[in-house]
């Protein structure tokens, strides 16, 4: 499932940290446009908004398109943040992909499975690759950004994270950040059961990456995400340090917690299971956010 | 092959419910009749005719193993068992009806089921010759993966054969089977499972029991759903507000800004020796008016004895948080102390605003933890 030579940091930077266009889909709505300012404000160079029906008009000196044809005509983006609520999702998703574009970030939460599934089929016959939904984005500090995260947990350099958490993304980072792990890049996996972008197809990203030294993975119980990792870490021989941490030890069985993939049913899902199996894969998997730097640090120095 | 259980939500329809849509996509059922009150039951007796079967209508499941489906075999039955099974709990489940069912005159039974695969993206058909058992123990499995579109006849013809189908039986399968792919596809389910199908002696197949799992993000829709969700009136006033609330059984509240992190907050908690009474995630959108909101629905829950309040990120405005927190003691929506970690924006202010309140203010998640904890006693 793995699409080789998919290159997102090219995509998102190109070679040597390129101010590279993003149009941002849903721009005028409150959500879209509060992030829009947060983002441009963070260096992303947000070239082109979408919003159906206020073609021609501008957002904060941003021009406004009708539809994706003619927004990545006019800017050539590549990238694209989807801000619009979850019903008009696949919509805004696959219009995106028809006209071209190679990555999509899929912020709303509650899209219906059946359109996660539609886009990640659809973007796979074009070569191209969702991230999300149900995601706070992908950063790459101190560069740029697409998505809902603060800009404050983060800071630049060579550590990865990817996280099927939002929040848990930035405390991690912010641990990581203090203690001088800065990051290259920062990725939502997203909170969904099913997801543009699994942990799997996120390692293959930065597999081969020489500016990456080790990747910090933030799961949570629910799915197999996290089992399926570790049996990928073992069978392809992935050579760069990795660091775990699991939200939801604590919780009940059979219980959504509060993302729609959050949910343990006997064995599958549990916390238990995910600890075991990152066990065989020679991971640690830190107790609480705060630990994830120390763990590293012992990693890192082996 | 436990991943079929773990798909629990929501929207799980209750037998008869998921039957009704069964019927609906003309999937052969017994014949039945809902029944909450005894009048209700006689009146299904007589239409249906005893023998009969009762069955207690619940989410959770093993039924069978717990008693809650019980043959009735003359009219002198029908009233104590029926009795019997409206007071009946399961796994702390009350019915919510009983389905009186005709017995049928079954050959041979087996499974049948229809699941959304996270990790492969698509559905699985899954069937097997034993039916009536849990699919975990089933032997003999046929897996086959589907678009979620629906399936070929084909593919439903060679699953037939690898389960040794023939003749009539072969072709009710091939039917079934689409049909039940035809309901997956256009309801959305997560799970559509039959378990067990009854073969009869004409070969025809007969749907014994339903199992039907909606995607509840894809609610809206299916207007002609709605009938069938059943949230609790506190779930319902969470996610009016656009949170997620899970009620658990210890007595400290925990409110957080995205789920992820709420459910870390849980697990230190559980470190400390403290037992969670609520997990509250109010999402992105933290103003005065949802903190003030989250804390009116977790003060309804009587077993919480303290709130804790875990906050990180830069789109959360903490003096916002903290203004909600001061409306809601002043207002009377909470007594109880509120142990707060809030890092964001104007984290400074909140702690000024804050000061000789009720609600104390912490440099990290461990500390405000371990002064709850210490608060409420630990358990």
């Amino acid at each position: 499932m793995t699409m080789a030579g998919y290159d997102i940091f090219d995509i998102l930077v190109g070679r040597g940290d390129e101010k590279k266009p993003v149009i941002v889909q849903g721009i005028t709505g409150s959500y879209g446009s509060t992030h829009t300012r947060l983002m441009k404000a963070y260096g992303t160079n947000i070239a082109a908004g979408v919003t159906p029906g206020k073609g021609g008009q501008s957002f904060e000196g941003i021009p406004v398109y009708n539809g994706m044809a003619e927004a990545v005509k006019a800017t050539g983006a590549q990238i694209s943040g989807i801000f619009v609520p979850a019903q008009f999702f696949l919509g805004a998703a696959m219009d995106a992909l028809d006209a071209g574009i190679k990555l999509l970030v899929a912020i709303p939460e509650h899209v219906p499975i059946r359109d996660s599934i539609k886009v990640i089929e659809h973007a796979k016959s074009k070569g191209a690759r969702m991230v999300g939904p149900n995601t706070a984005g992908v950063i790459v500090p101190e560069v740029m950004k697409v998505g809902i995260m603060p800009a404050q947990p983060f800071k630049r350099g060579n550590t990865v994270v990817f996280s099927r958490s939002g929040t848990l993304m930035y405390e991690v980072s912010y641990n990581l950040s203090n203690r001088g792990y800065g990051q290259r890049l920062c990725l939502g996996i997203g909170g969904d059961p099913i997801n543009g972008t699994n942990l799997i197809e996120a390692f293959d990203l930065v597999r081969n990456r020489p500016d990456v030294d080790s990747v910090v993975v933030v799961g949570e119980i629910g799915g197999d995400a996290e089992e399926q990792l570790a049996d990928y870490i073992i069978r392809t021989s992935f050579s760069k340090p990795v660091v775990a941490y699991i939200a939801g030890r604590a919780a009940p069985k059979e219980k959504r917690m509060g993302h729609a993939g959050a949910i343990v049913y006997g064995n599958y899902g549990s916390a238990e299971s995910k600890v075991a199996n990152y066990a065989k894969a020679s991971v640690p998997v830190a107790k609480r956010p705060a630990e994830v730097p120390e763990l590293l640090a012992q990693k890192m120095r082996r | 092959m436990t991943y079929i259980a773990a798909l629990t939500a929501n929207m799980r329809l209750l037998e008869y419910q998921g039957k009704e849509l069964f019927d609906q996509y003309g999937i052969r059922i017994p014949r039945s009749h809902l029944a909450n009150t005894v009048e209700e039951a006689r009146e299904g007796a007589k239409k249906i005719g005893i023998p009969l079967v009762l069955k207690s209508q619940l989410t959770v499941g093993g039924r069978g193993k717990a008693g809650a489906i019980l043959k009735v075999k003359s009219e002198a039955e029908l009233a104590p068992k029926f009795n019997e099974l409206v007071h009946k709990e399961v796994k702390g489940e009350l019915p919510r009806g009983i389905l009186l069912e005709e017995m049928a005159d079954i050959k041979k039974e087996l499974y049948l089921s229809l699941f959304l695969n996270r990790s492969k993206r698509c559905y699985s058909l899954i069937s097997s010759a034993e039916g009536g058992v849990e699919i975990e123990s089933a032997g003999n499995k046929v897996v086959v993966d589907i678009p979620v579109d629906g399936l070929t006849p084909q593919v439903a013809e060679d699953t037939a054969t690898k389960l040794g189908l023939t003749g009539n039986a072969a072709v009710a399968f091939v039917d079934l089977t689409t049909k039940l792919s035809k309901l997956a596809s256009e309801k959305e389910a997560e799970l559509a499972e039959i378990n067990p199908v009854a073969i009869l002696g004409d070969g025809s197949m007969l749907a014994l029991d339903a199992k039907v799992i909606i995607d509840d993000n894809a609610m809206f829709r299916h207007p002609e759903l709605k009938k069938y969700e059943h949230v609790s009136e506190l779930e319902k006033q969470a996610e009016v507000s656009g949170f997620s609330l899970v009620e658990l059984e210890g007595n400290i509240a925990i409110i957080g800004n995205g789920a992820g992190l709420v459910m870390s907050t849980l697990d230190l908690v559980a470190d400390a020796g403290g037992k969670a009474g609520a997990f509250l995630d109010f999402g992105g959108r933290a103003t005065t008016e949802t903190i003030y909101e989250a804390l009116r629905v977790v003060s309804q829950i009587k077993k919480v004895e303290a709130i804790l309040v875990n906050l990180f990120g830069g789109i959360v405005r903490t003096d916002l948080v903290a203004q909600g927190l001061l409306d809601a003691y002043k207002n009377n929506v909470i007594t109880v102390p509120v142990f707060a970690r809030i890092s964001g924006a104007e984290s400074e202010r909140a702690k000024q605003m804050l000061q000789g309140s009720r609600a104390k203010l912490y440099n990290t998640v461990e500390e405000a933890i371990q002064a709850a904890v210490a608060a409420v006693g630990r358990r």
